[in-house]
């Protein structure tokens, strides 16, 4: 039997538990439950299966079920001195790839949706479909892993992932300026985080000792810098933007911000305005879901184009 | 069937096809619209082994609205259309099927804006790959895939095919280097996928168009993240008495937590063949040599160079050499990216395998790939991105022997068997095309297959576009439809 095409009891209950019928939907630890609309009430709620399936360090991929939480995954790394993209925020590791927010070290780390190898996901239909492979690099079919990741749930329920690790970097450290963060972003070769809030910036600095030493001593000679124990606090909401525009855009829409920059994220008061799809792209993605959902069954009321 | 014969064979003019002719030349220009028997045999290949293609007409579009009336009198007609860049791929994914039009993106090949605050490059899909990162030189920036046939193939030809290249071991491939696409669907209608902010709304459709070889659409446009070039670059060249040896070594590095930009492997017989091709000076006494190449700042790079060449010596390497200036640098990576052409000197042709094996599983599959060549009497060589467990072994062959094709394609199925028994994937960057289609079913389930069908139904309901392509006969009925779609007796 091929690596592929194991499909173990756990995964193989967790189907029955879906079922072909019926309106259902999808939890993990609820951390990001109001985004994407509200679910419809009355519908009836499961979890995914959590737990490690397999981890092999030497080759710096793991498998674990939905959900498990990306603190327990990340523990469980720990040992090895690896880490994922995903971001730790209370969540299950199903939720963090069913959402696509990447981790505020971006820069860093990568972006959740890089981070994907295999997937497994329960249909509408009730059944346990994989997709993408389990090793570091593959263009073997259609990238069904990539749909799935911040689909939310409308196109199956994520049951278990092959999720590529990396090592952690021997050294971290944040850092406190009143420096242009620009400057920064061009002067720093690898930075994983650079935040800003209109006035000061915060930089985390990432690698080997004597790399991150010489960032730091960089920085130092263009301005004054300060060690700090960790970034700056992050309003409610959660913008996405192309990188530069944080430099042009009205601060009086965001509130009080904080901005990613070279990422393109913005933590701020108030909510982004609506983003909406083309005409052409509103198209494919109703299709997409008549496509893998045809009776809305999966999470209704979380919708990510027009359906009804 | 004589070289001949086969241009003779495409030569069947119909009335109907004349008026479908005479709409696409009127929309592009007489120049720009061939159907000669020799453009359509010309097109009618790709890189691969594959002979089996048929174009019909072949167009030369050079803005996105031509893209979009090609696709609009195709479907009028009930035709398919194939996209096209260089015609580089291995797989088979360009070879025109059931005569449909062919659209060579070629002379789309503009580089349309340089946004260095945003870390972007807008480009059309002709632009060749090696062009853009000669482009971005001055800017301090490059485009971070760099497949080996990079001189010459284009980037949409990449999007498709989701290319890869030794440097994406640290760096990942196409799909991660591509921000948005515009697209132009089979019906003609213009989608803009992905966006230059991180999360953009909606499904990911771009990172499904990726790599789905041109069976979604036609990409227009192509906004691609630029890499900043690293400030310190150190490549190592390591030799070993076995290629056990040197695949250990990998995966020993890997092991140690070091993820080096690249991280190549060569056998003795390539090495020796790249040696007196390019004269780099690759040690041709070693059973196997190891490139490795670590970039970043100053002291990180010396460290991890450091520990790399331990690593070694402690898995058995006999030799380990750094380059010393940026032209023997040079010299080492022209080798290994031009080692194919290095082959014509012992066969005339060559049959190049693409598999991805867990990196453990490195040393025992190449033993295993070798014993199927001794077997089928083939001389295999192996050169390949170690770091990934990409493997790509070479079979050579004179296709003009008897039954030779024959030979070198159930050794090809053993060698993608061993791959999937070792818990691997059927290909790492070249694709399926035509080439693996009927092994798709032995890494997923008829369910499985039928989801990526659907994938593919949401973007060409009518599946006109690259029809006959990645998935099996029998997952796709609309593919085989749209391959009988071709007026009897037109296009050969």
């Amino acid at each position: 039997m091929k690596a592929t095409l194991k499909i173990d009891t756990v995964l193989n209950r967790f189907a029955e538990a879906v079922g072909p019928s019926l309106p259902i939907a999808i939890e993990g630890n609820r951390t990001r439950w109001g985004l994407n609309g509200l679910l419809k009430p009355g519908t009836s709620v499961i979890s995914a299966p959590s737990g490690l399936v397999e981890y092999k360090p030497e080759e710096m991929i793991v498998t674990v079920r939905a959900g498990t939480t990306v603190q327990e995954l990340d523990t469980c790394l720990a040992d090895h001195r690896q880490r994922t993209s995903l971001p730790d925020r209370g969540g299950t590791v199903g939720g963090a790839i069913a959402v696509g927010h990447n981790d505020l070290h971006k820069l860093g780390k990568g972006s959740v949706r890089d981070a994907v190898l295999q997937l497994r996901y329960v249909s509408a239909e009730g059944k346990v479909i994989t997709c993408g492979g389990p090793v570091v690099k593959n263009v073997t079919g259609f990238n069904l892993h990539k749909l799935m990741v911040g689909s939310f749930g409308t196109l199956g329920f994520i049951a278990e992932v092959t999720l590529r690790t990396n090592p952690t970097p021997l050294r971290q450290l944040w850092i406190q300026t009143s420096m242009d963060p620009k400057i920064i972003f061009d002067t720093l070769q690898r930075p994983s985080a650079i935040l800003w809030d209109g006035t000061t910036t915060w930089v985390h600095l990432e690698g080997h000792p004597p790399d991150v030493d010489a960032q730091y001593a960089l920085l130092t000679k263009s301005g004054k810098v300060y060690e700090s124990e960790t970034g700056p606090s992050l309003p409610a909401h959660r913008w996405s933007i192309p990188p530069v525009d944080i430099f042009s855009l009205e601060k009086t829409l965001m509130g009080r911000f904080v901005a990613s920059i070279g990422v393109g994220t913005v933590w701020a008061e108030q909510p982004q305005e609506e983003r909406k799809l083309d005409r052409a792209t509103l198209t494919i993605t109703e299709r997409m879901k008549k496509q893998f959902d045809p009776t809305s069954r999966l999470n209704p009321g979380r919708n990510l184009g027009n359906w009804s | 069937m004589s070289f001949i014969d086969k241009i003779k064979n495409l030569i069947k003019p119909s009335v109907f096809e004349d008026v479908f002719v005479a709409e696409l030349v009127a929309a592009l220009s007489p120049e720009r619209v061939r159907f000669d028997a020799t453009e359509r045999f010309l097109h009618s290949h790709d890189s691969s082994v594959f002979d089996e293609g048929n174009a019909g007409p072949i167009c030369f579009p050079i803005t996105t609205r031509e893209v979009q009336t090609i696709m609009r009198i195709s479907e009028k007609h009930g035709r398919s259309i194939v996209a096209r860049g260089a015609g580089t791929g291995l797989a088979g994914g360009a070879i025109p099927l059931g005569a449909p039009v062919v659209v060579v993106m070629t002379k789309m090949n503009k580089i349309l804006e340089i946004d260095i605050d945003n870390r972007v490059a807008w480009v059309e899909p002709g632009v060749i790959n090696l062009d853009l990162s000669r482009y971005l030189q001055p800017f301090g920036f490059h485009f971070a895939p760099d497949p080996s046939s990079q001189q010459v193939c284009t980037i949409g030809g990449n999007v498709a095919n989701n290319s890869g290249g030794p440097h994406c071991l640290a760096y990942g491939v196409t799909d991660a280097h591509v921000l948005a696409l515009e697209i132009v669907l089979p019906d003609g209608e213009v989608a803009t996928i992905g966006g230059l902010d991180p999360e953009p709304v909606g499904f990911d459709l771009r990172g499904a168009f990726i790599g789905s070889e041109g069976t979604l659409g036609i990409a227009t446009k192509i906004a691609v993240r630029i890499t900043k070039n690293p400030p310190t670059v150190r490549t190592l060249l390591l030799s070993f008495s076995s290629m056990r040896a040197a695949a250990e070594t990998v995966s020993a590095v890997i092991a140690a937590g070091i993820v080096p930009a690249a991280m190549e492997v060569m056998d003795q017989r390539i090495t020796i063949a790249v040696e007196s091709f390019v004269g780099a000076g690759y040690p041709t006494d070693a059973a196997a040599v190891l490139l490795v190449e670590v970039e970043g700042l100053v002291d990180g790079v010396q460290i991890d160079a450091s520990n790399i060449r331990e690593i070694g010596f402690k898995h058995g390497a006999t030799d380990v050499r750094v380059a010393e200036t940026d032209n023997e640098r040079e010299l080492l990576w022209k080798g290994r990216k031009t080692a194919f052409g290095a082959i014509a000197q012992i066969a005339p042709d060559y049959y190049l395998h693409d598999t991805v094996v867990p990196r453990s599983a490195l040393a025992d599959v190449l033993e295993k790939v070798n014993e199927v060549a001794e077997r089928y009497d083939l001389i295999v060589m192996n050169v390949f991105h170690a770091g990934d467990g990409n493997l790509h072994p070479l079979l050579l062959f004179d296709a003009r022997e008897e039954g030779m094709l024959e030979k070198v394609h159930a050794a090809g199925a053993e060698i993608m068997r061993i791959s999937l028994d070792a818990g691997g994937v059927l290909s790492g960057e070249h694709g399926i095309g035509i080439e693996k289609q009927a092994y798709m079913d032995e890494l997923f389930t008829t369910e499985d297959l039928n989801h990526q069908n659907r994938l593919r139904y949401a973007f060409d309901p009518q599946c006109r576009s690259n029809p006959g392509k990645i998935l099996p006969a029998g997952h796709s009925c609309a593919d085989i439809q749209s391959l009988k779609n071709v007026p009897q007796g037109v296009w050969g």
